[in-house]
């Protein structure tokens, strides 16, 4: 998504990024960036909380017309509810080594059978 | 609430997903896209008078027949933003489906949001139309083809500002 922000700029549109993925974004480098703190699926607000979606959307647009430089980030002040997401996401431990070694490699043979036509 | 902490709080996904895809015995890691310049195009007018647009990662709503495959098409695609779309295909997309859903669509694209904006006044106008690509793995695909499209796009519904939104 980044990349695709990037070549609007690059083509005179003027563009603004909403998520919540923060360090892809910025590695990335994007003029204006929205960054809500949330688990990976409701960048834009909670879900069914029009106030909160309301709030985001209105600094995207503040920050459209606002940002004088590229790599502007602003962190929207909305906190989840809780903070078990942040490790509970992606999440490699004793519990599931041996399940995502054995899915990978099922995942691996599945793609070169469907490579050879199988 | 105060609190001290000992690492920085967000969750680095560079550093977590190449942690899993390791632990699923992918040898090489994802690298991800880097650039030191950044370009920055200034909104040419008021934002008043300006017409927005709207992009997301999120897939077309799949007929239930079609069911989930590991391996969907990634397809490219404009969608009348009027009316809003009730639901939009995540399934097979990369997010957190145990702490959260997205069975609002506002949620992850703001397609009523913006139209309430508009109607406000706050923004000339919202497009007609939303465009969706989904993330891909290659970043040549999403250099050469998808986002010269979405410009096409853009230029055609006569847009002066674009909010992305990944999920």
């Amino acid at each position: 998504m980044s990349l695709v922000a990037r070549h609007l700029e690059e083509n005179g549109l003027s563009t603004v990024i909403i998520g919540s993925a923060r360090d892809i974004v910025e590695e990335c480098g994007v003029a204006r960036f929205i960054f809500t703190d949330f688990p990976l699926g409701n960048p834009c607000g909670k879900p069914w909380d029009v106030a909160m979606q309301r709030s985001i959307v209105g600094m995207a647009l503040d920050l459209l017309e606002r940002a004088w430089m590229p790599r502007m980030t602003i962190q929207t002040q909305f906190c989840w509810d809780n903070d078990e997401w942040r490790e509970g996401f992606m999440r490699v431990d004793e519990s599931n080594r041996e399940a995502l070694a054995r899915a990978g490699e099922e995942r691996r043979q599945m793609q070169a059978d469907m490579k050879k036509g199988l | 609430m105060y609190q001290l902490r000992a690492y920085r709080s967000f969750v680095s996904y560079m550093d977590r997903s190449r942690e899993y895809y390791a632990a699923s015995g992918y040898t090489r890691p994802y690298e991800w896209p880097h650039y030191d310049a950044v370009p920055f195009t200034p909104l040419k007018k008021p934002l008043a008078q300006c017409r927005v647009g709207l992009v997301t990662t999120a897939g077309k709503p799949k007929p239930p027949e079609a069911g989930v495959t590991l391996l969907t098409s990634r397809e490219l695609y404009a969608e009348p933003a009027n009316p809003p779309p009730q639901r939009l295909f995540t399934d097979d997309l990369s997010w957190d489906k145990q702490s959260t859903h997205t069975d609002d669509v506002d949620s992850f694209l703001p397609v009523n949001r913006l139209r309430e904006y508009a109607a406000e006044g706050r923004i000339g106008s919202a497009s007609a139309r939303f465009y969706g690509v989904t993330t891909d793995y290659s970043q040549s695909r999403t250099l050469e083809r998808y986002a010269p499209q979405i410009l096409e796009w853009c230029r055609e519904d006569g847009l002066d500002a674009v909010l992305l939104s990944a999920l």
